[in-house]
């Protein structure tokens, strides 16, 4: 079960994506966010969809797996759909008791529901192709100006950094502590739901217990390597902006624009 | 007769997609009640995924296990997997990372409390298992984190035998332990096979530990079984052990080299006890042979 969760999993490969600089691909994917949120009409939609379908192939990541990505917040979209159908108001379609079914619901909600898969498989697509030391380093990067107001930058990277090293290992421990309970008959899958939330006691603490065990430890590992924060620290990946970089923005750009354009000239349907 | 019996069972982890990887292939397999079977393999040579089959934590890829003679997967059965659980008690690597109760007493009454038994006879169980990995009645009121690590683990054994099993799997049970502690855990380990007549899997890369405890050694090698025969019988096949990453006790290393140099010596020495053995006869022997 939990080997269904990909969200910070890297696929190491040597397409365009990967190889791109990841600070780039980071501003692209925010990009690529706003861009879903902006569309405003209904064959605008088609423009962010073929873009991410074309990204996905260039990057040689099988779909299956990005879209596993949205198996876990598959609820959350269900839920966000049923809201938007109910809840918007206008020419009503089917009415059944105070619940009253609109075509204008139907189509915001169908527009939430792509929004969030692509926003999700976009984002899948970056960590996928990102390796989350690089991105952290993009995110230092980038954030380096907030330096000046005091802001914590490579605190809050490391810190980024350590989060996403330990998540496949707590994920491997989570599994490891659940099978050593099911050994000893813990019971995790039937049950009410207060049932259920006192079986996950038998899992959390040992869990906890190790994960402050490994923060101490790491912490003690990081000190004998004489680390002391980001001052004066120099890097052995240094970042550069290539030539595929500025392909891809104005890949990018050009997407946009034509969104934009889609907006202000093209029919909608309502 | 047969505890533990598998027929052509596999395991593939992540079948489908890039990460597919064969952990187990088709292993078939009996293992008589009241066995004392040591397990040796190199790292990953699938011993940990073919143990958790036994007890019905993995389901297999394919092929059949069966638990004292049931079928454990069979449509029947599958609501009862947690009894096969209770039949068959394991004890993962560095189980002491599974404590989580208040107390010593409440956390090895966990499997007896989840197998639906009495206050008294949840009592008698824990005391007879804190007897069994030898720790004193004091401990009993005591938080699991305040032991010692040799501590923990053996309050984390004491949990699954308090559930009486009748097979009894430990993976590496005296991994990260100092000598003294290893040689009381495992002889623990023994006394509770003697005392209870039930299965015991032992999983070590201790060839000695092996040689000393087992009867009857199961060799896994590139995910199938390699062997599966009596202790004497597998470390006749040094070469081939070593080939595979795996080694045969010191002492049959040493004898082995004796009678490569023209000693007449057993070829059968797996224990220091046994080498001692071997040694008096030919001392006596040749003293023998000088007044003779």
């Amino acid at each position: 079960m939990l080997r269904d969760i990909t969200i910070g999993q890297y696929f190491p490969g040597k397409s365009v994506i990967h190889r791109m600089d990841p600070r780039m691909k980071l501003i692209l994917s925010l990009v690529y966010i706003v861009m879903l949120f902006c569309v405003g009409t209904e064959i605008g939609f088609l423009v962010p969809i073929v873009f991410l379908i074309v990204a996905i192939q260039i990057s040689k990541i099988p779909m299956k797996m990005v879209l596993k990505g949205i198996k876990p917040i598959l609820p959350l979209i269900i839920f966000t759909a049923v809201l938007n159908i109910f809840f918007v108001s206008g020419t009503p379609l089917v009415q059944w008791g105070f619940l009253t079914i609109s075509l204008e619901g139907i189509l915001v909600a169908l527009k939430m529901v792509i929004r969030i898969i692509f926003l999700i498989m976009g984002t899948s697509l970056l960590t996928y192709t990102t390796s989350p030391i690089a991105l952290t380093d993009a995110i230092e990067q980038l954030l380096k100006p907030l330096n000046k107001i005091k802001f914590p930058v490579h605190e809050m990277a490391m810190m980024m950094t350590i989060a996403l090293r330990f998540i496949p290992t707590l994920i491997e421990e989570t599994d490891k502590i659940m099978s050593a309970q099911k050994a000893r008959g813990a019971d995790m899958e039937s049950g009410g739901l207060r049932q259920r939330i006192k079986a996950m006691i038998p899992i959390l603490i040992p869990l906890f217990v190790s994960a402050f065990r490994r923060a101490e430890e790491l912490a003690l590992a990081m000190e004998c390597r004489c680390y002391r924060g980001g001052e004066g620290r120099t890097r052995m990946r240094q970042l550069h902006y290539s030539r595929l970089d500025w392909y891809g923005a104005a890949c990018m750009a050009l997407c946009f624009a034509v969104v934009i354009v889609l907006n202000l000239f093209a029919p909608t349907l309502l | 007769m047969a505890i533990i019996k598998t027929e052509h069972l596999s395991h593939v982890y992540s079948e489908g997609t890039p990460f597919e990887k064969v952990a187990v292939g088709d292993v078939s397999l009996e293992i008589e009640q009241g066995a004392f079977v040591g397990v040796i393999g190199h790292t990953g040579s699938g011993k940990s995924t073919l143990i958790q089959h036994f007890n019905g934590l993995l389901k297999p890829t394919s092929g059949k296990i069966m638990v004292d003679g049931k079928d454990i997967w069979a449509e029947e059965n599958k609501k009862n997997i947690r009894n096969v659980r209770f039949q068959v008690g394991l004890v993962f690597q560095y189980p002491e990372y599974q404590l989580f109760e208040e107390t010593v007493y409440k956390d090895i009454a966990f499997g007896p409390g989840n197998m639906g038994l009495s206050e008294e006879e949840i009592h008698t169980r824990v005391s007879e298992a804190m007897e069994f990995v030898g720790l004193k009645e004091k401990y009993a009121q005591k938080s699991p984190f305040d032991l010692s690590g040799g501590q923990k683990r053996r309050v984390a054994i004491a949990g699954v035998i308090a559930m009486r099993p009748k097979v009894l799997i430990l993976d590496e049970p005296t991994a990260g332990l100092d000598p003294k502690g290893r040689d009381k855990i495992l002889g623990q380990i023994r006394e509770y096979h003697q005392q209870t007549q039930s299965t015991i899997l032992l999983v070590s890369h201790s060839m000695e530990d092996i040689a000393k405890y087992a009867g009857k050694v199961l060799v896994m090698n590139h995910a199938g079984v390699f062997d599966y025969d009596t202790v004497e019988r597998v470390f006749s096949r040094s070469a081939e052990l070593t080939r595979m990453g795996l080694s045969v006790p010191q002492v049959s290393r040493v004898f082995e080299r004796l009678s490569s140099e023209g000693l007449s010596v057993s070829q059968n020495v797996y224990t220091v006890e046994q080498a001692q053995r071997e040694i008096l006869r030919l001392y006596t022997q040749k003293k023998e042979g000088f007044h003779a």
